[in-house]
């Protein structure tokens, strides 16, 4: 279990090689490993989602999978979302639309949303707010999370 | 002469948003430091119970354990001491930092392990072998006193306030209405667990620890006592903070452990607390029972208040005192008369995680309690849910109103208000009458669909005083520090909309340090929604102060008089528009560099708090199969004063009112009959999603600005939590047709379903 293991991890464009042990969860990886702290780590039980990032183009939570597990393959965390400086639709949706107070959760909730958005842009709102209750957040009440989402799905699509 | 407002009351974008969106925020756990150890507690399995022996031998043999700790470790550190509303009798019931001869709930620190690696150190946890001699678990507030610890009861003191001659009043009473009333144990489980990363630097002989929160300056003072050092040679640095709501930043034992250990070991000790610890160490809150009658006249005028209330305060008290059940007592009157009143609590140690305070501590509680009561004096004399608080309310003519009680250390005046024309527009944002119609012929159709409302008054803005710096740095940047702190809810936008309207410069130009003791000797930091209100007005009086220094220096220099300048967008320009020589704050600075630069302090001292208040209503739809509970709609009218930012007034709110929802309807902190806890995860303690969030409509309103400070600020943090539990209460009572069928909460589908089966 404490044996150490050869991976690289490839985040937001970037190689990471790394050494693991097999029980080392993606999102201590990510954070203590490859330095990206942008994803955060609520739980560690899969359930409020803080972890989220996107590998292979599917949104996971990085709590739930091993970093072994995800060697080879293209992850992108919160880091990767802008332009330089220029902020994607979502984060600029997310600062018009107020839908972060503490910004715990807000990287989670940003990779799910783009992550869904990404593979189904004409999503419905019902399917939508579906998939935001995936994730938890304990400040905004959620309401100016949806309609941020909702901004952003609406932005993406037009572009 | 200060600039006309073009950031206060304007919803700008938050300064703090860009860096969190970014992933570039600094959370607790972000933080690290070359060759750090990585501590992880040891907490008891029993909720109660003699230590026999702690065997740390395997713990110790494993690779990359540096050490173990038990209590005998750590006998030179005192308990923690209490930071709010001290009360005699309390002080034999404070925590150590690790427990020494007995533990008192499931979680109880009892070692702490320092290892390389953090999973290193999580298997070391599992090689500690504490053997316990199991006692019976105490686990109901409201049993008889008995002994908690040897020579101590499980009641180590009574909360009493009143005033008025409450027995008379019953005697005299047309009748009397009684209830018993429950509010569960919930917590403010902010989605950044706690953690803490201290380090010693020997060179300096300065202890150093991040990862602070709420109040930052009184956390240093006491873990310089603690550790027997010059509050000067300790510092504490606030990180971003991950969500407070009362629980985080308080004072916790593995504060204390981690920068005891930095100093032992010399050498930087992050902890980061995992989620099931978080569940069963980090302060609990809210439960309670209460037994409340209200002698009431035939029209339903309250003539008094009688209410005995038992406060499950868990193992230990910590930092807060007494703090929930005082606030408890002193604000169960409300926005009503009550000509006499009588409130008793008892506080009562039990074998659970210890309570502190959760948003609106006290006052969820104690509106569930008036507001359940005041639904019963309605049925009880067979009027209207409206016109009962109608004919109990304050009227406007009677503010600023003298409660009669005192709570933190403040006598309780209601500063201004106009609670009847609140529920007036409350009423007309809901279509009261309209909606009751709809209602009704939903429920002649089959539907168990019901309406509710509460009213109540909060507080806000606790002194003693904040003080704030300012200075217009070389480049032109405006620098302000205040010893308050921020828990995510905006405060750096807020300081810097009061800072830049008062001083004539755009609010993205300042920068807000707060939560950084080696920046300010002083702070009070963020709690009791004071920030807006009290360091606001520091950093108004600071930047009053500012501008008269900049405009008297710029008078000198451009050869004008003062009052023919302005300043405008960080330039000093003359007055009205009018052409002429201008000077920016940059240059102005730069001149005055070697007299001392252009800086300025600002101090506000407030010995009462000031009083928002607020109306509830909720739409509630119960489905009698599953006893399930929809909120179908929710309404949040509350007076502010005056909102610096409405968006994040209104976010403030919005989230309140979803955690109000999460304590009416989904979160429970359960134990077994051992004292075992049931909810140590978030598959177990529920708190509510997007899906069980309504569209929360709010009414934000100024008709009473507070009299006591000039902006007329009020504070923002608790009014949307605060009667979320009786407005829905009383909404499933009128689904289900049962005037008074909610006496506890959260209202699960067990108890709803019992409620349904109890009528059929």
């Amino acid at each position: 279990m404490t044996e150490k293991t050869g991976i690289t991890l490839t985040i937001n464009g970037r190689d990471h090689a790394i050494r693991v042990e097999p029980r080392r969860t993606l999102a201590d990886a990510i954070r203590e490993d490859c330095g990206q702290t942008g994803t955060h780590i609520g739980c560690e039980h899969g359930i409020c989602g803080a972890c989220t990032v996107i590998v292979d183009g599917e949104p996971v939570r990085s709590c739930l999978m091993f970093a072994v597990q995800a060697a080879g393959k293209i992850i992108r965390t919160v880091e990767g979302l802008a332009d330089g400086d220029r902020l994607h639709p979502m984060q600029e949706a997310f600062m018009q639309h107020h839908g972060l107070q503490c910004g715990f959760c807000t990287p989670g909730f940003l990779m799910l949303a783009v992550g869904v958005l990404e593979r189904e842009p004409n999503i419905s709102d019902d399917d939508l707010l579906d998939v935001l209750s995936s994730n938890l957040c304990r400040c905004t009440g959620y309401q100016n999370i949806v309609k941020a989402v909702r901004a952003a799905a609406a932005e993406m699509r037009g572009k | 002469m200060t600039a006309p407002a073009k950031f206060i009351g304007r919803s700008v974008p938050r300064l703090e948003d860009r860096p969190l969106l970014m992933g570039r925020g600094r959370f607790a756990a972000d933080i690290s430091f070359p060759s750090q150890l990585h501590m992880r507690v040891v907490r008891s399995g029993h909720a109660h119970g003699n230590i026999l022996s702690i065997d740390t031998t395997a713990a110790r043999a494993l690779p990359g354990v540096h050490a173990v700790w038990t209590a005998d470790d750590v006998a030179d550190i005192p308990p923690i001491d209490f930071r709010l509303t001290r009360v005699e009798g309390l002080q034999p019931y404070r925590q150590r930092v690790l427990a020494s001869g007995r533990v008192r709930y499931v979680g109880d620190p009892v070692a702490a392990i320092f290892a390389e690696d953090a999973y290193a150190a999580e298997d070391a946890a599992d090689h500690v072998a504490v053997a316990v001699e199991t006692l019976p678990a105490i686990l109901r507030a409201d049993d008889e006193p008995q002994e908690f610890l040897p020579g101590h009861s499980t009641e180590p003191a009574e909360v009493r306030k009143g005033y008025g001659d409450v027995d008379a009043a019953f005697r005299a009473a047309h009748s009397v209405v009684a209830l018993e009333l429950i509010i569960g144990r919930h917590s403010g489980v902010p989605m950044e667990t706690r953690g803490a990363i201290a380090r010693y630097d020997a060179g300096r002989d300065m202890l150093e620890m991040y990862g602070a929160a709420k109040v930052p300056h009184w956390n240093r003072d006491q873990i310089a006592r603690l550790l027997g050092r010059a509050p000067s040679s300790v510092n504490l640095f606030e990180c971003h903070v991950g969500g407070g709501f009362g629980v985080r930043g308080e004072l916790y034992p593995e504060d204390v452990l981690v920068c005891a250990a930095a100093l032992r070991f010399q050498r930087p000790v992050k902890w980061i607390e995992d989620r099931r610890e978080n569940l069963i160490a980090a302060n609990h809150s809210r439960q309670q029972i209460h037994r409340v009658r209200a002698a009431i006249d035939a029209e339903g005028r309250i003539l008094a208040i009688d209410d005995e209330f038992f406060h499950d305060q868990g193992g230990y008290v910590r930092t807060h005192g007494a703090t929930v059940p005082d606030l408890t007592a002193a604000m169960l009157p409300g926005p009503y008369r009550v000509p006499a009143y009588r409130a008793r609590g008892h506080i009562r140690l039990t074998n659970k995680t210890p309570g502190g305070t959760y948003r609106a501590p006290g006052r969820f509680e104690s509106t569930f309690v008036r507001e359940r009561l005041l639904d019963a004096v309605a049925a009880k004399v067979g009027i209207d849910v409206v016109e009962v608080r109608r004919r109990n309310l304050i009227t406007k003519s009677e503010m600023p109103f003298t409660r009669g009680l005192d709570t933190l250390g403040t006598d309780i005046v209601y500063d201004s208000g106009d609670y009847a024309r609140l529920l007036d527009k409350a009423l007309a944002a809901i279509g009261w009458d309209a909606t009751q119609k709809k209602l009704h012929a939903r429920r002649a159709a089959g539907e168990k669909v019901g309406i509710g409302l509460a009213m109540f008054v909060e507080k806000s803005g606790l002194g003693p005083f904040d003080g704030v710096h300012v200075k217009v740095e070389p480049s032109g940047t405006i620098e302000l520090v205040t010893g308050a702190a921020s828990v995510g809810q905006g405060v750096e936008t807020v300081m810097a909309q009061i800072c830049a309207d008062t001083l004539g410069v755009h609010y993205t130009n300042v920068r807000v340090i707060h939560g950084q003791t080696d920046r300010i000797e002083k702070g009070f930091g963020a709690f009791a929604s004071r920030v807006t209100v009290m360091t606001g007005e520091a950093t108004r009086l600071a930047a009053v102060s500012l501008r008269a220094k900049a405009l008297a220096a710029a008078a000198e220099l451009m050869q004008t008089p003062v009052d023919a300048l302005d300043i405008v967008d960080g330039e000093v320009v003359r007055t009205g528009g009018k052409a002429g020589p201008s000077m920016s704050l940059a240059d102005l600075a730069r001149t005055l560099t070697n007299s001392g630069g252009l800086a300025a302090e600002g101090r506000f001292e407030f010995n009462h708090m000031v009083y928002p208040y607020g109306v509830h209503v909720a739409v509630t739809r119960v489905d009698g199969d599953t006893g399930g509970v929809v909120v179908e709609r929710f309404l949040v009218a509350y007076d502010i004063g005056r909102a610096v930012n409405p968006m994040l007034v209104e976010g403030q709110i919005a989230g309140g009112v979803v955690q109000g929802i999460g304590g009416t309807l989904y979160e429970e902190f359960l134990y077994d009959e051992n004292g075992e806890p049931l909810c140590v995860s978030f598959a177990d303690y529920l708190m509510p999603t997007a899906h069980e969030t309504p569209r929360i409509e709010i009414i934000l309103t100024e008709d009473a600005p507070s009299p006591l400070n000039p902006l007329g600020l009020k504070g923002a943090g608790e009014g949307g939590a605060n009667a979320v539990g009786a407005a829905i209460a009383a909404a499933i009572d009128d689904a289900l047709g049962q005037p008074g069928a909610v006496t506890q909460l959260p209202v699960s589908p067990q108890r709803l379903k019992a409620m349904l089966k109890s009528s059929s």
